[in-house]
């Protein structure tokens, strides 16, 4: 039997020790609610078991991928598998015991480092789920600092369907209301976003690059406003955005929400890794779980979970957030990418997310038919295409080529949309042929 | 970093240089151990980029270091970490077993890599594998439907509040405001009621240690929405009356919630649906051994009873004629997480069902109950309470935080400590099914010598660790949470 390790005797020796003849008799179960029947499942060994699974993950198709939408793959180096998966790391349970756990709680001190640096905001916890569920605990944030009066929160009109279906769920239980700003030319329209705002409003959120693929130009005047009305101020981005972008504390953010995954996570399905950060003064109403440093008794410097009065196992009902399991082996992943890159290789890496689609775009939009990026203004690794053809007949007949694209619902009409990274640009000649190719096109 | 540093330290030892099988390094280096990266290297680069100036950071500060010395540094920290792989950890409630190696490289086989966007036609496999999970996994609940989206068993407790509010709403009960939770319930279900707007209700405990009935009689009502309760429960007791409960509760139109952190005690021998849950979560990297990676990723699956599985997330997945798509459910209360929560997580535990097997599952379970009464028998300190199922929790007559600190030096990891609050200075014990008979010798020993240390020696512990105790109301008082506090 796999994985149990007693022998015959020793299970003799066991059985004998609790007074019983057999394990069964230690179960304290009701015979009107136990479970006489079986599930079904035939035990495989572990060739058999790999060669099931393995086969069934082997039906999905092989293709090149230009997808993106809050999912973006950078080309993970070797070293993070190989460090990562030391067993210490990988089997080792939240840091309860600090003395026994040094090397997981330096790792994730070290990736809130990190995310300090990025945002340059003054505390990061050491991980979120996804960047979803890291707004939603944001908005919570929002209503428990402005308790008093504030039950409004101003979100952009292109933030994607999936996020908002979770920010609903969030809001919920509290009863906040969740209202949408308008945008203007593929950005923040400033204007019309003073016009939604009112005491009422706890926090106004914009994500930069945001939803088109595009650089906020100015959320200066965003964060101003927000300051104006006494609302907070989120912004969304992620790790590798940030290492170019001016961070978001110079331009008053008060919490910073998204994704770290793009480091050290590769394209598995929608696993996340959501970071958060926010101003020193909200310490104490923190999300999640935060490493601090201090001292053991021998003078050394030490680490340890820390303000755990905040987390559900202490607080309870009161707790600022019910997370006990995070994403901690993402966040060391995260955290070992970056060490592996250091501030050139992160600042190149996002310069590339900046080049590699503004040539995409360059390409596509010489093509008949096309035309791209539909909104002006920066872009970082994504962008929106108008076709002349019906967009969805253009994902069709690039997927005939072997890649994979989507379409966005944008401004009243059905676009192509476009991402482009360090792992399939060396395909966008396959991409523009593609397209080149579609005989409808123009 | 230089090379002057590395030494192992020599130990001091207060005595209990006994057997500690599963000792770690420490690397000293002056008066601190492993240096943060920013002190090994800090290097300023200045930004330059195609975008405008007003844009970007004009520079980022990070230490830039060789792939050897990154390699160094965390193996390092790995050395001074302790994981399942290392030695035992008995933490009641968290169930850590051994994991088997081949699931990662399951999860490394380039089938994962897709992407969540993708269509369903260009996905089959992705959403073969989810359908086949979600179905084992109702089968092994009793229970009609699952979604797999929930990313941690605090995400699963969440949705399944938010399920049973959607349907209290749409039978027109919208105005049920409470949960009624026992005071011995693990804290993510006060929380994660709380979170979804609910008034909790403590339910105490009887003599037992289980649910008193007369007790939850009185508070079900008509404002009940909920009632969660694990069984058996954080004292590893089965809660007899299981029955009872249930018919209370469904008597006062409320539903039955079951918190699947101890499901492990049960596969194969009782199934949550059987007894009356409505709606459950699986502890996925608990129950079917999935690395905890130091904190996570976890899988929190729900799986529900007919009536509610309308209300679940989007997107489920079915089976067609030719394959498997996505679809939305009638009353879907929309989203958890962006995507399907942790995918890895899923591909693991589908794997290690499909290993075991029924009669595998069954023998996880009967082992797991074994080895927790095995080691219950074997240890000085009081166990009240009884019988035990695959945990159970002592009662220490020292500050039970000594206690661990103390078992930390003989290389074992203590139990879960001061909880269930119903225990005066609780050791909450869960050795799993994965310990051998040998190991539970060991971890009865330490239990063993700490409990003959006089209170003295016990507070000068741990010394053969990595670090010595630390302060952590100290750390509390000033935080200090990044390398640019120090």
């Amino acid at each position: 039997m796999p994985y149990v390790t007693h022998s015959g005797a020793e299970r003799s020796a066991m059985l004998d020790a609790v007074g019983v003849s057999d394990p069964d008799d230690l179960f304290d179960i009701p015979d009107s609610v136990r479970f006489d029947g079986d599930y079904g499942i035939a035990a495989h060994s572990e060739r058999e078991t790999r060669a099931t699974v393995e086969g069934i993950l082997d039906e999905s198709a092989d293709l090149t991928e230009f997808l993106g939408g809050g999912h973006y793959d950078h080309y993970v180096p070797s070293v993070v598998d190989h460090l990562s998966l030391r067993s210490e790391f990988l089997t080792s349970y939240t840091q309860y015991q600090p003395e026994v756990t040094q090397g997981f709680l330096q790792a994730l001190f070290e990736f809130q480092s990190l995310v300090v640096e990025l945002t340059g905001l003054g505390v990061a916890n050491c991980s979120m789920y996804d960047r979803a569920t890291a707004l939603g605990e944001a908005v919570l944030l929002a209503d428990r600092v402005r308790a008093t009066d504030g039950d409004r929160v101003l979100v952009p009109e292109d933030l994607p369907d999936r996020v908002r279906a979770v920010l609903d769920n969030y809001t919920d239980g509290p009863d906040i209301g969740v209202e949408s700003y308008p945008t203007s030319e593929g950005t923040v329209d400033v204007e019309g976003l003073a016009d939604c705002l009112d005491e009422d409003v706890s926090m106004v959120y914009a994500a930069t690059p945001n939803a088109r693929g595009v650089v906020e130009p100015d959320l200066d005047a965003v964060g101003d406003l927000a300051d104006d009305h006494g609302a907070l101020f989120c912004v969304g981005s992620d790790a590798v955005a940030l290492s170019l972008l001016e961070p978001p504390a110079a331009y008053g953010a008060d919490v910073v929400v998204g994704d770290a995954g793009v480091l050290g996570l590769p394209t598995t399905y929608g696993m996340g890794l959501g970071l958060f950060a926010c101003r020193e003064e909200f310490l104490r109403q923190v999300p999640g779980r935060l490493v601090g440093a201090g001292e053991d008794d021998a003078g050394n410097r030490a680490y340890t979970l820390t303000l755990q009065t905040r987390e559900q196992h202490i607080r309870r009902e009161r707790a600022t957030s019910n997370i006990c399991t995070n994403q901690a082996w993402l966040a060391l992943r995260a955290a070992i990418h970056a060490a592996w890159l250091g501030p050139s290789g992160l600042v190149d890496l996002a310069e590339d997310c900046v080049t590699g689609i503004a040539e995409a775009c360059e390409r596509i939009d010489d093509l008949d038919g096309f035309d791209a990026p539909v909104y002006d203004g920066h872009h970082f690794r994504e962008a929106l295409v108008d076709t002349a053809a019906p967009a969805a007949d253009v994902v069709d007949h690039c997927r005939h080529a072997g890649l994979a694209l989507r379409t966005v619902e944008d401004a009243g009409r059905e676009r192509l949309a476009v991402c482009v990274t360090d792992t399939n640009r060396d395909r966008v000649n396959d991409l523009i042929d593609a397209l080149a190719g579609y005989g409808g096109g123009a | 970093m230089s090379q002057e540093g590395h030494e192992r330290a020599a130990a001091e030892s207060t005595g209990a240089e006994t057997d500690a099988p599963h000792q770690q390094a420490r690397w000293y280096a002056g008066d601190r151990y492993e240096p943060l990266l920013s002190e090994k290297s800090s290097e300023t680069v200045t930004v330059e980029s195609s975008l405008p100036d007003d844009l970007t950071r004009e520079e980022l500060e990070l230490p830039d270091l060789a792939e050897p010395e990154v390699a160094r540094h965390y193996t390092r920290l790995s050395q001074m970490n302790y994981g399942i792989d290392s030695g035992p950890i008995p933490l009641g409630s968290c169930t850590m077993k051994y994991n088997p190696s081949f699931t990662e490289d399951v999860a490394a086989h380039p089938g994962n890599r897709v992407h969540p966007l993708r269509a369903d036609d260009d996905k089959q496999g992705i959403l073969h594998l989810l359908y086949e999970l979600q179905e084992t996994l109702a089968s092994i609940g009793g229970m009609d439907a699952v979604t797999l989206q929930p990313p941690a068993g605090a995400a699963g407790e969440f949705t399944g509040i938010q399920v049973a509010k959607a349907y209290h709403e749409r039978q027109g009960e919208g105005s049920r405001s409470e949960v009624i939770v026992p005071e011995s319930a693990h804290g993510t279900n006060f929380a994660s009621a709380a979170m979804a707007g609910y008034d909790v209700v403590e339910l105490p405990s009887n003599e037992d240690g289980r649910v008193e009935v007369d007790a939850l009689a009185a508070a079900a009502g008509e404002d009940t929405a909920l009632l969660m309760l694990t069984n058996p429960n954080t004292l590893g007791l089965f809660e007899r009356d299981i029955e009872a409960i249930a018919e209370i509760v469904h008597d006062a139109g409320g539903l039955l919630y079951y918190d699947g952190a101890n499901l492990n005690s049960l596969l194969g021998k009782a199934r949550p649906g059987d007894m009356g849950f409505d709606i459950m979560h699986f502890n996925l990297h608990k129950t079917f051994a999935t690395p905890h990676g130091g904190g996570g990723p976890g899988q929190g699956p729900i799986g529900v009873g007919a009536d509610l599985a309308p209300f679940l997330p989007t997107p489920q997945v079915r089976e067609t004629e030719g394959g498997y798509e996505t679809y939305e459910p009638d009353h879907s209360i929309g989203r958890v997480h962006e995507f399907v929560g942790n995918w890895l997580v899923l591909v693991k535990a589908y794997a290690y069902i499909l290993r075991h097997g029924d009669e595998g599952l069954e023998r996880v379970s009967e082992t797991a109950v074994l080895n927790a009464n095995y080691l219950a028998s074997r240890i000085e300190y009081e166990v009240p309470y009884g019988p035990f199922h695959h945990e159970f929790v002592a009662s220490a007559d020292e500050d039970a935080a000594d206690v661990a600190k103390a078992m930390l030096d003989h290389g074992v990891h203590p139990p879960t400590t001061k909880w269930p609050e119903i225990v005066d200075e609780a050791l909450m014990t869960e050795p799993t099914e994965t310990e051998s008979k040998a190991t539970l010798d060991d971890l009865a020993a330490a239990f063993n010598a700490v409990a003959g240390m006089d209170p003295e020696a016990l507070s000068e512990t741990p010394s053969e660790t990595t670090a010595r105790r630390i302060d952590q109301a100290a750390a509390a008082r000033s935080p200090r949470l990044s390398w640019h506090d120090l």
